[in-house]
């Protein structure tokens, strides 16, 4: 049944040569840990997206319930944490994922830099990885607010100020982040979750994608 | 593959008429021990996944995330903390050559050449070795960038008193009570204080009183009459008393 819906597709699409292109590459010995353990280093990448996936799909469930605005922002995540099924466990990877995909990224980070991965011809791929990174603190720095509880608040507070010092442009990056030259309310929490609903996962998908099809095209670094 | 003339395709579309077989390639003839990353390497790669989660979820269990009261401007008595990986840039803030008429170096100008080098990385050490030894100068400065990182956190850490913190951001439901009121004058009177408490919050032998949700003629009858482990005929004095300790007690609101 389903080989003969894949050929009535791949009929009238051609979409054999697509699925080899995704799924068709080799692994080559040293990266591979069932034949050198000590390869379990090549892991992190992979993990990192692992968990990403994780946060998007916990994401979308926990905006079933999270309301932005700030009369009913912490009254949802307090519902959703002790009275919705298994709400505890979704929030809670959610939470546990946000620490977890920036300590896997650094190790990523780590294992290509010590491995001088990142040389001629991989430098945009290393780039990318870093512009990947950053959007990563900035879904950490707006998420935290989001449950508008008092460490959201006075950490938001806090990085809003840093970000007020900022020579030149610093009014303009508050207000732009707060909105508002002084409040951090209301706007500021809508702000955020648009930032950290929309935006930065759309930035974070971009660079995942570009990042993935460097990687594909020119293949993993060699052994040292 | 079939090109140019003669070529036949799907209706009038640009697929080609002529079908691939769906094999994958014969990795055998490739150096050591390569094999297909589908579906060989990927089951691999899934148990992996598959453990990290089972370590992942019982974090998730064993530490439910954290959830503060709500957020109140208006306390500026507040330990303001960021998340643990942006503590390194908040105690950087704290040295004297990095806050104040000098926040411009803490806050720009040493997370700058830090990222910035991070990001230009494959634009600095161009040379062709890769081994860590062979690129002194890389391998050093991410050390010491590191070891900063670490030392900075771990100074951030021990700063804080981590118990008074929590105590901060407890969640705590209490009301504005009028101790001067009729209500409570008879609520402490009546001995409902013992088990209910000073702050009408409750304790191991009673429940919080704090926005019950219950009327004034619900609340004169559980005090009559008792509910759950309250037995019957707690309260011993008059009906005019008792109006107003049920008024008193069903107009509590958690502030």
């Amino acid at each position: 049944m389903l080989n003969k819906i894949y050929d009535w597709v791949d009929e009238r699409l051609d979409i054999t040569p697509l699925w080899r292109d995704i799924a068709d590459h080799e692994v080559p010995e040293h990266v591979n840990p069932a034949h050198h353990f000590s390869a379990f280093v090549y892991c992190f990448g992979g993990l990192t997206f692992f968990v990403t996936v994780i946060q998007i799909l916990s994401g979308m469930f926990l905006t079933m319930y999270y309301v932005p605005d700030i009369k009913n922002a912490w009254e949802s995540v307090y519902y959703l944490q002790n009275e919705v099924a298994f709400g505890v466990i979704v929030r809670g990877m959610h939470h546990w994922g946000a620490s977890l995909v920036i300590v896997m990224m650094f190790l990523h980070t780590l294992r290509v830099f010590f491995q001088g991965a990142y040389k001629k011809p991989r430098e945009l791929n290393w780039v990318v990885g870093v512009l990947i990174f950053f959007v990563m603190l900035g879904l950490g720095f707006t998420g935290y607010l989001l449950p508008w509880d008092m460490k959201a608040l006075f950490a938001t507070k806090v990085g809003i100020e840093i970000a007020a010092s900022t020579p030149l442009i610093g009014h303009e990056l508050k207000v732009l982040l707060a909105g508002h030259p002084d409040i951090v309310g209301a706007q500021t929490l809508t702000r955020f979750f648009a930032i950290h609903v929309f935006f930065l996962p759309a930035a974070l998908l971009g660079l995942m994608g570009a990042h993935f099809l460097m990687i594909r095209k020119q293949g993993i670094s060699g052994p040292l | 593959m079939h090109r140019g003339k003669g070529m036949k395709f799907v209706g009038d579309s640009r697929v080609p008429a002529e079908r691939k077989p769906n094999i994958p390639k014969d990795y055998s003839e490739y150096p050591g021990k390569t094999e297909a990353f589908w579906p060989n390497f990927l089951l691999k790669e899934w148990m992996v996944g598959a453990v990290f989660l089972i370590g992942y979820l019982c974090l998730t269990i064993a530490h439910p995330s954290p959830l503060e009261r709500v957020a109140d401007p208006t306390d500026t008595g507040y330990l303001p903390l960021p998340d643990w990986y942006f503590l390194f840039l908040y105690q950087l803030l704290k040295y004297t050559y990095a806050s104040g008429p000098y926040n411009i170096i803490g806050a720009f100008i040493i997370p700058g050449l830090a990222f910035g080098a991070l990001m230009l990385a494959p634009f600095i050490d161009r040379g062709p070795k890769r081994r860590p030894t062979q690129r002194p100068f890389a391998t050093g400065f991410m050390l010491l960038s590191i070891a900063s990182i670490i030392f900075l956190t771990w100074e951030s850490v021990v700063a804080v008193d981590w118990e008074a913190k929590e105590a901060m951001g407890k969640i705590v439901e209490e009301a504005e009570i009028d101790t001067s009121s009729d209500g409570f004058v008879v609520y402490e009177e009546n001995g409902c204080i013992n088990c209910h408490g000073d702050n009408l919050a409750g304790g191991s032998a009673a429940p919080s009183l704090v926005g019950t949700g219950l009327t004034a003629e619900e609340v004169a009858d559980i005090a009559k009459n008792g509910v759950g482990k309250m037995p019957p005929g707690m309260y011993k004095g008059n009906d005019e008393d008792l109006a107003k300790l049920s008024e008193f007690i069903s107009t509590l609101e958690a502030k």
